[in-house]
C-alpha cells in the first residue's frame, strides 16, 4: 500500500501542515468572541449607512471604548463592545440612529457578562478534555482484544495524536479567517470542533476496525503477514469508503456554508477544513503511524 | 422472501405516513415545529438571583416565587408563550449560583423588556370601592374599582397556609397572612371599619384574591379563605411570602435577534437543506446505482423520521439545529456506504448477489455500530455541559446519529433484499457495480 510505504513522506507533510497552523496562530492569534470573554455584539441595519467615522464620533461621545465596528452585508453594521452601562443600553438605539439622523433596526443584539463568559470558556475545556479522554476509553475497549502485536493502547494513543492534528489546522485555519473578516472562536466554534473530533475518530475507527479484522482472520487462517501489509490492506479496503463519506459530509456542509443561514456559516467552514483534515488524518495519518509503532516495537525487540 | 417484501412495504407506508405528518397543515396544527428565538425572533435575559440572605432550605421556594412573579408579570406584557425558568448555573465559574432565564418570543425591544422585569414585584392591599362590583374587573382597570388601603405589603410580616378544622370545614386550605406590629393596629382599624366590603390582594397590580371582611379583626391575622385546592392556597402563601420581599435580581445576559433576521435564517436553512438532500442523493445513485437509488429512499425515511421526532418530542429549533441536521444528512448516508462497499468486495470474491448483500451488511454492522458510538458520545458531552445554542445542536445531531443506524441497517437491508435481484447475469452486476466500473 502507497500510503503506508512512503509514510515518511505523509509525516513530513502532516508535520508542515501544523507547523504552518501554529505559525498562523502565532502571527495572528486568535480573536476570542464575547461568549468567552463577556462583552457586547450589535448587528444594526439601516436604510442608508452612515460612514463610518459618522458612528465612531457618536459611539465616542455615548462613551463606548474599545469597540470594533464592521460592516456586513451592504446595509448593516457590526458593533463588538464590553459590557454596555445602562444608559449606553438605554441609549442604544440613538446612539446608533446618531440621533434620528439615521433609520436604524436592531436585528441582533448579545450581551454576555463576564461571569457566564468565564463560566463558558471552563465548559468549553471541560467538554474538550472529557470528549478525548471518553474517545481515548472507547478505542481502548473496543479494541481490546487486539494486542497482538500491538495493544489496543496504542490504537488509542494514536487516535489521539491524529485528533490532536484534526484540532490544530483547523485552529490554524481559523487564525487566518480571524484576519482576513474577523472570525472569533465562539461557543459554535467549539461545537464544530469537537464535532470534528467524533467524526475523525469515527472515521479511523473503521480504519482500525478493519485492521483488527484482518490480524483476527490471519490468525484464524493461521497466515503470516508482515503487519505493514495487513494495515495497508486494511486501508486500501477501508479508502473508498472513508472517501465517499466524507464527500457526502462535504456537499452538505458546502450547501450549508453557501446557501445557509448567515450565524452558522463561519461554524460550516470550520467543520468543512476539519472534516477534510479529520478524513486526511484517518487515511494518511493514522495508519502509517500504527505501522511505525510496530516496526520501532520490533526493531527495540531485535536489539 | 415474501416476508422481507411484507416488511418493506410496511416501512414504505410508514414513511409515507410519516411523510404526511410532517407536511400537513392539519397535523402542524398540532404539532408545530418549535423554533426557538433566533429563528422567530424575540429576546432572552438570565439573570442572577442573590440569595445570600435567604437560608439554604427556603432557597428553591423563594426561587419558585420569583419564576411566578416575573411570569406574571410578562404575561402581563402581552406575550405570546414566554418561558420563565430557574436554573442552577455557575459551578464552572467557580461560585454556584441560582439563575432566572426568561425568554420573550417576538419581544425584540430589549430595553422595554429589561424595564419590565427589573422592577421590584409590588404587594398591594386595596378596598373595592363603594357601588363597585368585582365583576366588573374585566371591563374597568383596577384603579376604577379599587382604593389603596391603609395597609401595604411591608406591613406584612409573613404567610402560611393551614388547613381549617372543626365543624362546618372539610378540612379547607387557607392562607394566613401574619402582620407586623404596626400592621397589626392599621389593620384592626381597617377591619372595624369596612365589616362586609371587599378587601382586594394585589401582586404587581393583579388581583391574587378579593375576599370579604367578614369581622373586625384585632389580632393581626388575616385568612383567605375561599374554595382553594391546597396546591393553590400553597403557592398563593408562597408567592405572597416571596413577593412581598422578592428575591434581588442582576442582568448577566442578553440575546435578542430580530424577527426579519430569524425568518431569512429559516428561509436559508430550508434552501440548505433541500440542496443538501439533492446532491447527496444525486452522488448517492450516480456512484451507487441501484443500492445508491435504496440509500435515497433510506435518507429520505431517515428525513422524515427525524422531522417527526422534531415535532413529536417539541425539540425546538435553532440555527445551529438546523446546521445539525444538514451535517447529518451528510453523514446519514455513512452506514450506507460502508455496507455497500463491503458488500461490493463480497460480490467481487464470487458471491451471489443475495449472499453478497446479507455478508455486507452483518460485517458491516461492527463498524457502523463502534463510529456511531463515538459520535453519540461526542453528542452526549456536547448536550450536558452546552448553553441553549450548543444543546440545540447536540440534541439534533444525537437524534440524527441514532435514526441514522436505523434507517441504514433496517431500512436499507429490507428494501435491497426484496428487491429481489437473485440472477449473476450482466445487468445485476451493473445495478450492483459502482463509481466509474461498468
Amino acid at each position: 500500500m502507497i500510503i503506508v510505504d512512503y509514510r515518511n513522506i505523509f509525516f513530513a507533510l502532516s508535520g508542515l501542515l501544523v507547523l504552518a497552523s501554529f505559525g498562523a496562530l502565532a502571527v495572528f492569534g486568535l480573536q476570542i468572541g464575547s461568549d468567552f470573554t463577556g462583552g457586547t455584539l450589535v448587528q444594526v441595519r439601516y436604510d442608508t449607512r452612515p460612514a463610518v467615522e459618522e458612528l465612531t464620533r457618536s459611539l465616542d461621545s455615548a462613551g463606548f471604548e474599545g469597540y470594533s465596528l464592521r460592516e456586513a452585508e451592504n446595509t448593516d453594521y457590526i458593533l463588538r463592545a464590553g459590557n454596555l452601562s445602562e444608559a449606553q443600553r438605554a441609549g442604544l438605539k440613538t446612539t446608533l440612529s446618531i440621533g434620528d439622523t439615521y433609520t436604524s433596526e436592531i436585528t441582533q443584539l448579545t450581551e454576555v457578562g463576564p461571569t457566564i463568559g468565564k463560566e463558558l470558556r471552563n465548559k468549553a475545556l471541560f467538554a474538550l478534555a472529557l470528549v478525548l479522554i471518553c474517545i481515548l476509553f472507547f478505542i481502548a475497549f473496543a479494541f481490546r482484544k487486539v494486542s497482538k502485536p500491538i495493544s489496543s493502547w496504542v490504537y488509542g494513543l494514536i487516535a489521539l495524536v491524529t485528533l490532536a492534528f484534526d484540532v490544530t489546522i483547523p485552529l490554524g485555519a481559523f487564525a487566518i479567517f480571524g484576519e482576513l473578516w474577523g472570525a472569533q472562536i465562539d461557543s459554535l466554534f467549539v461545537t464544530a470542533i469537537l464535532t470534528i473530533l467524533g467524526y475523525s475518530v469515527h472515521d479511523t475507527i473503521v480504519v482500525f476496525d478493519r485492521t483488527r479484522e484482518n490480524l483476527r482472520l490471519n490468525e484464524e487462517h493461521s497466515r503470516k503477514e508482515d503487519f505493514a501489509h495487513t494495515a495497508g490492506r486494511s486501508l486500501k479496503q477501508t479508502f473508498v469508503r472513508s472517501m465517499n463519506t466524507s464527500v457526502t459530509t462535504l456537499i452538505a456542509l458546502t450547501i450549508l456554508y453557501l446557501v445557509g443561514p448567515d450565524s452558522t456559516k463561519d461554524f460550516a467552514l470550520t467543520l468543512l477544513v476539519g472534516i477534510v483534515a479529520g478524513t486526511y488524518s484517518s487515511i494518511f495519518l493514522a495508519t502509517p503511524l500504527l505501522v511505525a509503532v510496530e516496526r520501532w516495537r520490533a526493531g527495540k525487540g531485535a536489539r | 422472501m415474501l416476508k422481507m417484501r411484507l416488511v418493506a412495504l410496511f416501512i414504505l407506508l410508514c414513511g409515507g405516513g410519516l411523510g404526511w405528518f410532517v407536511y400537513s397543515p392539519a397535523a402542524s396544527a398540532i404539532w408545530p415545529f418549535k423554533l426557538g428565538l433566533d429563528l422567530s425572533g424575540g429576546t432572552q435575559l438570565v439573570y442572577r438571583a442573590d440569595t445570600s440572605n435567604i437560608p439554604g432550605s427556603e432557597v428553591s421556594d423563594s426561587m419558585a416565587a420569583l419564576r411566578d412573579t416575573i411570569e406574571r408579570r410578562v404575561n402581563l406584557f402581552g406575550v405570546s408563550e414566554p418561558i420563565v425558568q430557574t436554573q442552577r448555573g455557575g459551578t464552572f465559574a467557580g461560585a454556584p449560583e441560582e439563575r432566572l432565564i426568561v425568554e420573550l418570543p417576538g419581544v425584540t425591544d430589549t430595553q422595554r423588556a429589561i424595564e419590565l422585569i427589573g422592577e421590584t414585584p409590588v404587594l398591594e392591599f386595596r378596598m373595592l370601592k363603594e357601588g363597585a362590583d368585582t365583576s366588573q374587573l374585566s371591563t374597568s382597570t383596577v384603579d376604577e374599582l379599587f382604593e389603596p388601603a391603609a395597609i401595604t405589603g411591608k406591613h406584612l410580616a409573613n404567610t402560611q397556609l393551614q388547613f381549617q378544622t372543626g365543624t362546618g370545614y372539610a378540612n379547607e386550605p387557607v392562607v394566613v397572612l401574619n402582620f407586623n406590629a404596626e400592621g397589626k393596629d392599621i389593620f384592626a382599624r381597617l377591619t372595624s371599619e369596612n365589616v362586609g366590603r371587599l378587601f382586594g390582594i394585589f401582586l404587581d397590580g393583579v388581583p391574587i384574591s378579593i375576599p370579604v371582611i367578614r369581622e373586625a379583626i384585632p389580632d393581626g391575622t388575616a385568612v383567605i379563605s375561599g374554595g382553594f385546592q391546597a396546591e393553590e392556597a400553597r403557592e398563593l402563601a408562597r408567592n405572597l411570602n416571596y413577593g412581598a420581599l422578592p428575591v434581588p435580581i442582576e442582568l448577566l445576559s442578553t440575546q435578542t435577534v430580530a424577527g426579519t433576521l430569524g425568518a431569512k435564517a429559516v428561509q436559508d436553512g430550508l434552501r440548505a437543506g433541500l440542496w443538501g438532500i439533492g446532491l447527496v442523493a444525486l452522488f448517492m445513485v450516480l456512484w451507487y446505482r441501484l443500492p445508491g437509488v435504496i440509500a435515497v429512499v433510506a435518507l429520505s425515511l431517515y428525513i422524515v423520521l427525524v422531522l417527526s421526532i422534531f415535532k413529536l418530542l417539541g425539540v425546538t429549533l435553532t440555527a445551529a439545529g438546523i446546521a445539525a441536521f444538514i451535517l447529518s444528512i451528510g453523514m446519514a448516508v455513512d452506514a450506507n456506504v460502508l455496507i455497500f462497499e463491503r458488500m461490493k468486495e463480497e460480490l467481487r470474491s464470487g458471491k451471489s448477489v443475495s449472499d453478497g448483500i446479507r455478508e455486507g451488511f452483518a460485517r458491516a454492522w461492527l463498524s457502523i455500530r463502534d463510529s456511531n458510538i463515538s459520535s453519540m458520545i461526542t453528542a452526549l458531552i456536547l448536550f450536558w455541559l452546552g448553553t441553549s445554542l450548543v444543546k440545540g445542536f447536540a440534541l439534533v445531531f444525537g437524534i440524527g446519529v441514532a435514526v441514522s443506524m436505523f434507517t441504514a441497517i433496517i431500512v436499507s437491508r429490507s428494501l435491497l433484499i426484496s428487491v429481489g435481484v437473485t440472477a449473476k447475469d450482466g445487468i445485476a452486476r451493473f445495478l450492483f457495480s459502482s463509481g466509474t466500473r461498468l
